[in-house]
């Protein structure tokens, strides 16, 4: 039963999205020879479904853009929950990484002069998103997919893994199987990337397909590694609500950067009534200037419907919960009403937001160049995660990196539009770099026999279970712990709550054990779903006893029972581990201290 | 609105299969997907399918429904007869491996075999380069790929004729188009597209066209106006000749070897 | 890479799990172009009739050594072989005919509606083997831009025409600007064919298709977009400019013949 094939790299990298694409890149293009494993097929990961852009300050829209800028926004947005050091090296390093990727055949919307073009977005102080229409992540992941297929990169589509193998405290290498035919894989590398994304189907209502299960964060957290702020999940504020069939479908945030209003059923901009006062001198306070900065305009501030996605989205269910929502239970995201403003408005629609025209045309049955969508938030993106070094983005398992949405840091309390993607370009190459490194420092690990032939004893069993009168179907516990997850840790959480769902999510792991699947090891979706189901209730779990752990509100968590921000919480990182006896143990990480250059540019952007 | 229909998919895998029906309950907005994920909840927990965004974007959820090449996401029930049992069958073009999932690696594989792009040197010494939006307009058509591969499966030359080694598809033509077309391209794969990837198998059905979920022109705007390349610099006696004396018309010649 | 057997397929010919009336557009073609290739080779055979007043028939035009001598003067030129019978029209048919049958929409219809290859998207085929137009004899298709280059000769003329029919000689002798049904006839079939030559997939290539960084001349961008444009249509184009020559030439034919008289919109 235990016999497996062996594939050796210098550097293994898990999950081909624009993060793992990118040290894929990054570690063969330091000599490494790198495979890749991937849980669909090649260039079909969740980077595609990013819309809105990818956020650099190049400054090409806006000369006054710099790094100190965007350093300072992505800290403001996050709350300054985020890792520092992260926050500085992405604003510094993000230019560099976009531009490169136009030496690598992505085509940018340009400037008049044919530069890249940069668009507004939530939080980003000036146009900062340079963007393709609203595909830019299908650019984006084509680009890394269309290099990586070039070098010397082995690419294993359709297979998942397992769990990660260890030699000691080090990581050497992953266990998993292939889909197509049910066999297992040794992978043994000298260094590993997790690059796994995020954890949306630990929600009924959310943005992300059915691979993401938290894989790769579960994977670390039983290699040793820790996990931080996995409170602050991130609820998109526009997902589709109608028909139910694609509820949670993302409707990006370019159609407000574009001009777009929300409104509640009494048509008001309801946003208009609630700014917070960290943004009050940014924000427009009458709808003339909001419009004009959509225009461009360098001197108006901008609308509130471009807020940080955590203040619009729980300006969406108060709406909502107090009766002046939509008919399906959303607020009117409105597009169309831009044709008072400009000529040829439809066109204009059509071309900055092709895929969103395509998308309502075709699940709606609406034309958004005529009438306002039904929006309401949706489970979006994972701003905590692996915690990582902010240089090298290793874990704090040896020989383990993560990059991407998997690792956290970046985003603090509550990530900005359009930093996810720069995130995963200069992430990536910073994690592919330095396990390059780390590969040719050291040398392959020992693999245990053993320890291999129990993760496969472990993945067989659904299988080998009597058919008892317990038995329990993967997708109909799924849908409980998502269910569970959705109404009881959701955008709003309270402690009695929390504690409910603790109960529900203990209950789940006791019959997780029990769960059989039918058929054979030959893509079986049941069983797939049966494996993903641990590593759903390992996330789940953490995001709840770290949430139970803040009691305070900031950035994506907010608690009912401690509406508002508290300054010893801010001072402190939630850090989850496996603790000895094997339970998750949750504790208070003091935040370092920033160096003054830092603090100082924080104050002045204030 | 909460009926029920029937829908008769292909079980089975590389040696044996057969259509099963099975009833799913449904409801306003569904897709053909959101059918195929109820029976594979409730009544076949081993069904096998793609399937990833459920939004059109990824073009993962690849099948034929009622003998028609389409994605599962974006195909609404209550644009289809519901009378009779709704046909789901794997692509035909490729080998099944199970259920409505297909050995689509050849289609990864023959992509490598277009040449990579190599862009001039860069313009600014910042390592940018400038590039109008009129030009790069052209190409975002073919980018906007999401490579679901439905115009390889509807393609006859592959889907009838399986001329797999010496035809490249639909799809890869939109690729080699996108980096041909691109303004910072240097590269020349037109000798390629002639004999290595065998355009000229191509007999216009445009049925590549009809089926593309994206909408992109392949046929008019990409595959066409490649054939009108090759026949510049292979076929045209007039344009070779004028070709030779004109290097620079295509403006790439600064690299052309 | 080998299919599995046991996956329903379309091996035999016409098979299909399509519902839909698959066959009811390649019929379509069938029919129309069996219909104009009928009457077309019957007007082109009459070799005489192509002229009314100031009309001449387009399936006629230019007129070479025809009755009325405007080209090369009247009558049967001496190199012609004299076994084959004369029109006028021969001499000039080949050109469009040429044009239309390896225009790239028509070559995609017609092998479906003639060859059946395929019949229709994802229909089974009559036949295994397949050479595509990667060999002769289709391979000759790719002379379409020299049709193209004598198709845009040939549109120029039928302008002249246009311009010749606004001309009308009344019985006593004098020539008058006038507009009849046919001058407005005629101006349709240029304005279609104007329409369907423009936007060929050769001539467009040509404007522009051919240059990868177009917006470096603005002339050849505007050209490129107008063929462009042009061609988003070309198979309505093809259908409606077909249509109508076929119809100014029966227009003028009956005018020709007595059994209509054409009417005067101006004098």
């Amino acid at each position: 039963m235990a016999e497996y094939d062996e594939h050796h790299h210098d550097v293994l990298v898990i999950g081909a999205g624009g993060a793992g694409l990118r040290a894929a890149a990054e570690a063969a293009a330091a000599g490494a020879s790198v495979g890749i494993v991937c849980k669909s097929l090649l260039g079909k990961a969740h980077t595609v479904m990013a819309e809105g852009g990818v956020a650099a300050a190049i400054g090409n829209v806006d000369e006054r853009d710099n790094w100190k800028v965007h350093f300072a926004d992505t800290m403001r947005g996050g709350a300054y929950l985020n890792n520092w050091r992260m926050a500085e090296l992405h604003a510094k390093e993000a230019p560099a990484r976009v531009k490169e990727l136009e030496g690598w055949g992505a085509v940018f919307d340009r400037t008049p002069d044919g530069r890249i073009l940069q668009r507004n977005f939530g939080g980003h102080r000036y146009p900062r998103l340079a963007h393709v229409g609203d595909r830019t992540g299908l650019e984006m992941i084509r680009t890394l997919q269309d290099r990586v297929i070039y070098d010397r990169v082995d690419v294993f589509m359709e297979f998942t893994i397992l769990e990660l193998v260890r030699d000691g405290d080090r990581v050497i290498g992953a266990f998993g199987y292939d889909r197509e035919k049910g066999g297992f894989h040794l992978f043994q590398g000298k260094a590993l990337v997790l690059a796994t994304g995020g954890i949306g189907r630990a929600y009924k209502v959310t943005s992300n397909s059915w691979e993401y299960t938290g894989d790769g964060i579960a994977l670390a957290y039983r290699a040793g590694g820790e996990l931080r702020d996995m409170e602050c999940v991130q609820f998109h504020p526009t997902g589709m609500v109608w028909p139910p069939s694609v509820a949670g479908i993302l409707v990006t945030e370019a159609v407000r950067g574009e001009g777009g209003v929300l409104r509640n059923k009494l048509g008001r901009r309801f946003l208009f009534d609630d700014i917070p006062p960290l943004y009050r001198d940014q924000t427009a306070d009458n709808e003339e200037e909001g419009w004009r900065y959509t225009q461009g305009d360098k001197n108006a501030r901008r609308p509130p419907e471009l807020l940080t996605r955590d203040h619009v989205a729980r300006c969406i269910v108060r709406e909502v919960r107090e009766g002046r929502g939509s008919p399906h239970g959303g607020v009117y995201l409105d597009i169309a009403w831009i044709k008072e403003r400009i000529p040829n408005a439809e066109e204009h629609i059509k071309r900055k937001l092709p895929s969103m025209y395509h998308q309502f045309k075709k699940l709606a049955d609406l034309d958004i160049t005529k009438e306002p969508m039904e929006v309401g938030p949706t489970t979006h993106y994972l701003n905590g995660g692996i915690k990582v070094d902010g240089d090298s983005q290793m874990t704090t398992a040896p020989g383990l990196f993560a990059a991407g949405e998997c690792a956290g840091g970046l985003h603090g309390a509550n990530r900005l539009g359009g930093n996810s993607l720069s995130d995963l370009l200069v992430f990536g190459q910073r994690a592919g770099r330095y396990a390059a490194q780390f590969a040719k420092q050291n040398p392959a690990g020992r693999v245990d026999p053993e320890q291999v032939r129990q993760i496969a004893r472990r993945a067989v069993a659904p299988f080998e279970r009597n058919r008892a009168p317990q038995e329990e179907s993967p997708y109909a516990l799924q849908r409980e712990l998502q269910e569970t997850m959705q109404e009881l840790v959701g955008i709003v959480r309270t402690e009695d709550e929390m504690r409910g769902a603790l109960q529900k999510i203990e209950n789940l792991k006791e019959r997780a054990a029990r769960v059989e699947v039918d058929g054979n090891r030959m893509y079986n979706p049941g069983w797939h779903t049966a494996i993903d189901l641990g590593n759903l209730l390992v996330v789940a779990e953490a995001v709840c006893r770290s949430a139970l752990e803040r009691k305070e509100s900031r950035g994506a968590h907010f608690r009912l029972d401690y509406p508002d921000k508290d300054e010893r919480f801010g001072k402190v990182n939630m850090v989850a581990r496996a603790g000895h006896a094997g339970a998750l143990e949750v504790r208070m990480e003091p935040i370092p201290e920033m160096p003054a250059e830092l603090r100082q540019i924080i104050e002045e952007m204030k | 609105m909460n009926s029920s229909a029937t829908f008769r998919i292909w079980r089975g895998d590389a040696q044996a299969g057969e259509f099963r029906d099975y009833q799913a309950e449904i409801s306003e907005g569904m897709v053909v997907l959101d059918a195929v994920h109820q029976i594979q909840a409730r009544q076949a927990n081993d069904l096998a399918v793609r399937w990833n965004c459920k939004a059109g974007k990824c073009g993962s959820c690849s099948a034929e429904i009622n003998g028609y090449p389409r994605l599962m996401c974006m195909t609404r029930l209550n644009d289809l007869p519901l009378d009779r049992p709704v046909m789901i069958q794997p692509l035909h073009t490729f080998a099944v491996l199970k259920d409505l999932v297909t050995d689509v690696s050849w289609n990864f594989r023959v992509k490598k075999t277009v040449k990579r792009f190599a862009p001039r040197p860069a313009d600014a010494p910042d390592g940018t380069w400038r590039m109008a939006q009129a030009d790069v307009e052209r190409i975002q058509e073919f980018r906007k790929c999401i490579e679901c591969f439905l115009c390889q499966d509807v393609c006859h030359v592959l889907r009838n004729h399986q001329l797999m080694d010496q035809f490249a598809g639909p799809r890869n033509y939109v690729y080699a188009a996108s980096l041909e077309m691109h303004p910072l391209d240097t590269q020349n794969r037109l000798a390629d597209l002639k004999d290595r990837h065998g355009i000229g198998y191509c007999n216009i059905t445009k049925c590549c066209t009809k089926v593309c979920p994206e909408e992109i022109h392949i046929t008019d705007n990409a595959i066409i106006p490649l054939k009108e390349r090759v026949v510049d610099e292979h076929y045209d006696p007039l344009a070779m000749l004028l070709g030779r004396l004109f290097s620079g018309s295509r403006n790439k010649a600064n690299t052309r070897a | 890479m080998r299919q599995a057997a046991a996956v329903a397929k379309e091996v035999r010919f016409g098979e299909t799990a399509r519902r839909d009336a698959w066959w009811a557009s390649p019929l379509a073609v069938f029919l129309g172009l069996c219909a104009f290739v009928v009457y077309t080779t019957w007007a082109a055979l009459q070799g005489d009739h192509y002229r009314f007043g100031p009309y001449v028939s387009p399936f006629y035009s230019p007129e070479l050594w025809g009755s009325s001598g405007a080209w090369f003067g009247p009558g049967r030129p001496a190199w012609y072989p004299r076994w084959l019978f004369f029109s006028p029209a021969l001499l000039v048919l080949w050109v469009p005919a040429g044009f239309r049958l390896t225009c790239y929409y028509l070559r995609g219809a017609y092998y479906k509606a003639f060859w059946a290859d395929p019949p229709a998207c994802a229909v089974g085929e009559p036949r295994k083997h397949y050479w595509g137009e990667n060999f002769l004899p289709l391979l000759i298709q790719n002379i379409h831009r020299y049709f193209m280059y004598l198709a845009v000769v040939l549109v120029l003329i039928l302008a002249k025409d246009v311009w010749d029919g606004l001309w009308f000689t009344s019985p006593s002798g004098a020539v008058r600007f006038g507009v009849g049904v046919g001058t407005l006839m005629l101006a349709t079939d240029v304005s279609l064919l104007v329409g369907y030559t423009f936007g060929c997939h050769s001539l467009r290539h040509l404007c522009g298709g051919r240059v990868d960084r177009i917006s470096e001349c603005p002339l050849r961008g505007g050209l490129y977009r107008c063929s462009s444009a042009l061609n988003g249509r070309h198979n309505a184009w093809f259908w409606a400019s077909l249509t109508w020559v076929g119809f100014t030439d029966l227009y003028i034919r009956l005018c020709a013949m007595g059994v209509i008289s054409d009417w005067r919109i101006l004098f």
